[in-house]
């Protein structure tokens, strides 16, 4: 019962609903249901791409190239979708999703096989993706009356009251919760970034582990690509640009250990919807961009703060009465 | 320039006064008495022989004497005078230098910048000397005739060189005790003859050396005196002139029996493992050895002497040049530990902290970890599965903890070893190598590690047991292979497996240096 009160994921919660508490009393209708969706729906393609981090920063990596690989399958599926209206959206939705992780998978590739570290080959990469994005544009804009309308509405469309882009998010975080928790990949993830040497000691292989979490980042920053392109109706060059930095804080404050191997999913999510309550609130109640910035940067010191301490030795169990104390503690 | 220590008090002394006298020494570490009460005197223009078995407390007494660790009890006398060493630089200030196995010294700078690290002559506004420094050291190298150039990096040199470099420094503070800590371990022949000789002059100079080594051809080669520990205890001390090889190796070795084995049937099955010619380009070479099903294989052998990595090449973290395995009688090519797992054969590392368990993740998913093809069904994990399989081996093994989804990190170090035995029992091996399993845990829990092995034996698993404690060695083993220098130096069974033989064909005693 202490461990549930004192868990990462209800405090970041608490956290969120004082939030929430304290911009109502002054702006009621910040919490107006029709509102809370908007700010969710707002958020979304952050907590796809924290998704996506999270993955790759369990494996005990980093994944900076997020933001650009958005950009180059936004702009990709732009290009395609006023070259030829005719195609499907839902091929384009796929092409997104492929291509993206196939950035994605060079980023592994070049972790797993040539050893680079990963900050490196992020930077890296993040640098060329955007390159090519001005190559294949030549630095030229994709607006909102090049793009067909099927392209652009997908996003804004409502099912059961909630725009397709939210239910995006959601299907990402229920998938991306499976397959961490439910299956040996995601099992694995937990090892490699945890204690790699044991890894290999248990025939994981630590290279083509932390390959598939840079996979999965890209198919996700993939998918996020089109859908920031639909949903603002424009592809340039420096789309979502710093962006990758925002989805890093967003793991961090969830509790995702920058070292690797902690952290869950729901604190991912949370994460990210505490940055976007932050983004959405603050202009509401009248406080400037610039305290916003201020503001998350200290959610992020906190949030590493906290993180440290609570991994922090406890020291041994010696005493008779802390083992009896710890043993009581314990769920059954 | 400060005065020298030399200058102050060691010139009149003479043979028969210790220059340094540890007495009554004892140190503790959680759950482990390093050292219980030991002395050790050093003479002045004499070279001691520190002779013992791994975990004696060889290194723990070295680390005492040059301030690196406080003693717990005991005292420190420097030329009759107690004294206590707070701190390394209190040591290095009374004369004491440590030369150590891997050197401690600064790649990036120059031979001359080591050697005067920390004491460099200081000219006007107590900026560095350089010209001063340069020549100065160029003074010392030449009194030991290193033929090295003050300004070169010191990445540059090679080991004997860093050697070199470092008894330059000894020299520059007037080291009077000088430590060298298996100085020759990774010296060629021709390095080492130099080695002596420079210990020769040092002698001459009326220094105190002490000398580790497990090399009983150099002690006997270079040492006037002998202090021999046992399991962090005193058990002899003297002139090497008055003793011969068997009698220090009775010494290291001859002990009470403080420990029980487990009562085994030895009834070996059929042959499990062949591993024929497996040899490494510079880790091991001609390694072949057969393993039955419930037989238990010791491999004893100094630290260093290759047992490790021979096991590491046979599952699959490194790979051989050479060499096959037979499992089952059938040629099996191990590529990766994922192999060796598939073929039966798994590792229980000596390392736990680093290559076992995974901190922060609960005991079960620890245990299922290379079993989740079982637990899991169309690609999905599932959880009851894998509580049951846990509990199943953790109870075999008499894990002592709360909950099974507790975190590893918060067990003991030998329960934590259970949780990473465990988890290869559950994948249901042939073959398991255990790499030091009873290293740094209690006793209790040594004795259920030693049970245990015995169990799986009976089983019909064929376990291979890397040791460097031969009461271990001796009290578990069916067979024993003894590795020395990357080689089989011997394969004993029977009336043959004596502590003595065991420790000569480890240390190559009676046989000429390749």
């Amino acid at each position: 019962m202490k461990r549930l009160l004192t868990s990462r994921e209800t405090m970041l919660s608490g956290a969120i609903l004082l939030l929430l508490a304290l911009t109502a009393s002054r702006f009621p209708g910040f919490i107006a249901p029709a509102n809370l969706v908007a700010v969710f729906t707002d958020t979304s393609p952050l907590l796809i791409l924290a998704l996506g981090q999270t993955v790759v920063i369990l494996t005990r990596c980093i994944d900076l190239s997020v933001a650009a690989n958005l950009a180059l399958s936004g702009m990709v599926c732009a290009m395609l979708n006023a070259a030829m209206p005719g195609i499907p959206v839902a091929l384009i939705l796929a092409l997104a999703v492929l291509l993206g992780a196939v950035m994605g998978a060079i980023n592994g590739a070049l972790v797993w096989k040539l050893a680079i570290p990963p900050i490196v080959v992020t930077l890296g990469t993040m640098t060329i993706y955007r390159g090519i994005i001005f190559l294949i544009s030549d630095g030229a804009w994709v607006n909102a009356h090049e793009m067909s309308a099927a392209f652009t509405g997908l996003p804004r469309a409502r099912i059961l009251g909630l725009p397709v882009l939210a239910w995006f998010g959601i299907a990402s975080a229920l998938l991306i919760w499976l397959m961490v928790t439910r299956t040996p990949l995601g099992r694995a993830f937990y090892a490699v970034g945890g204690n790699p040497h044991a890894a290999v000691y248990t025939g994981i292989d630590v290279g083509r582990t932390q390959f598939w979490a840079f996979t999965i980042s890209g198919a996700l920053a993939g998918l996020a690509g089109y859908l920031w392109v639909a949903r603002y109706s424009v592809a340039y060059v420096d789309i979502a640009g710093g962006f990758e930095l925002e989805v890093v804080a967003a793991c961090v404050i969830g509790g995702i250990s920058i070292a690797g191997g902690a952290g869950t999913i729901l604190g991912t999510i949370l994460g990210a919807l505490f940055l976007g309550i932050i983004k959405n609130a603050l202009p509401v109640v009248d406080v400037s961009p610039f305290w916003q910035m201020a503001i998350s940067g200290a959610a992020i010191i906190i949030a590493v703060t906290l993180n440290t301490r609570s991994a922090r030795a406890k020291g041994r169990i010696i005493l008779r009465r802390a083992q009896a104390a710890q043993t009581e503690g314990a769920p059954a | 320039m400060q005065p020298s220590i030399a200058s102050r008090d060691y010139a009149p002394q003479t043979a028969d006064v210790p220059v340094l006298a540890l007495s009554g020494i004892t140190k503790s570490f959680p759950g482990v008495k390093a050292l219980d009460g030991v002395s050790l005197e050093l003479f002045p223009g004499q070279v001691t022989a520190l002779i013992g078995e791994n975990g004696a407390g060889k290194s723990t007494i070295v680390k005492t004497l040059t301030g690196i660790y406080q003693p717990d009890a005991g005292e420190i006398r420097v030329a009759g005078k107690p004294v206590r060493f707070a701190s390394a630089q209190d040591a290095a200030r009374a004369g004491i230098t440590a030369i150590h196995q891997e050197t401690v010294l600064f790649d990036e700078l120059t031979v001359a910048e080591n050697i005067f690290i920390g004491h460099a002559p200081r000219g006007r506004f107590g900026m560095i000397d350089w010209a001063e420094m340069r020549r100065r050291a160029r003074d010392i190298l030449a009194r030991i005739d290193a033929e090295l150039d003050p300004d070169t990096p010191l990445r540059d040199l090679g080991i004997a060189s860093k050697h070199l470099v470092a008894i330059a420094r000894a020299l520059s503070v007037d080291a009077r005790v000088v430590v060298m800590d298996e100085p020759t371990a990774a010296l060629s022949h021709k390095e080492i003859e130099e080695l002596y000789e420079l210990v020769d002059r040092l002698k001459s100079e009326g220094r105190a050396i002490l000398f580790i080594s497990h090399k009983f051809d150099e002690i006997f080669r270079i040492a006037d005196r002998y202090t021999v520990f046992r399991d962090g205890a005193h058990v002899g001390s003297g002139l090497m002139a008055d003793v011969d090889e068997a009698d220090l190796v009775r010494m290291m070795v001859g002990r009470d029996v403080d420990q029980i084995f487990p009562d085994r049937v030895k009834s070996p099955g059929e042959e499990v493992l062949k591993v024929v010619g497996y040899a490494h380009p510079t880790e091991f070479d001609d390694i072949g050895f057969s393993l039955r099903r419930g037989e238990i294989l010791g491999v004893y052998g100094l630290v260093g002497a290759g047992r490790s990595e021979v096991m590491q090449a046979l599952f699959g973290i490194t790979r051989p040049s050479k060499g096959a395995v037979k499992i089952d009688g059938a040629i099996k090519v191990i590529r990766s530990p994922a192999d060796a797992v598939a073929n039966g054969i798994v590792y229980v590392p000596e390392d736990r902290g680093k290559q076992g368990a995974v901190i922060g993740m609960p005991i079960f998913q620890n245990v299922t970890l290379p079993s989740l093809s079982q637990t899991s069904h169309r690609g999905f994990l599932r959880l009851a599965e894998e509580f049951a399989l846990a509990r199943r081996y953790t109870e075999r093994l008499d894990l002592r903890a709360a909950a099974l989804d507790q975190d590893v990190g918060n067990l003991s170090g030998g329960n934590q070893q259970k949780v990473v035995i465990a988890k290869w029992l559950a994948t249901q091996p042939k073959v398991i190598i255990l790499d030091e399993p009873t290293k740094g845990i209690d006793i209790g829990s040594k004795a259920a590690v030693h049970a245990f092995m015995a169990e799986l034996a009976a089983e019909g698993l064929a376990v291979i047991m890397v040791s460097s404690e031969i009461p271990e060695v001796l009290g578990m083993s069916d067979r024993v292979i003894v590795m020395r220098e990357g080689l089989i130096a011997a394969e004993l069974e029977g009336d043959a497996l004596t502590p003595e033989t065991l420790v000569r064909h480890a240390a190559g005693i009676g046989e000429d240096r390749p």
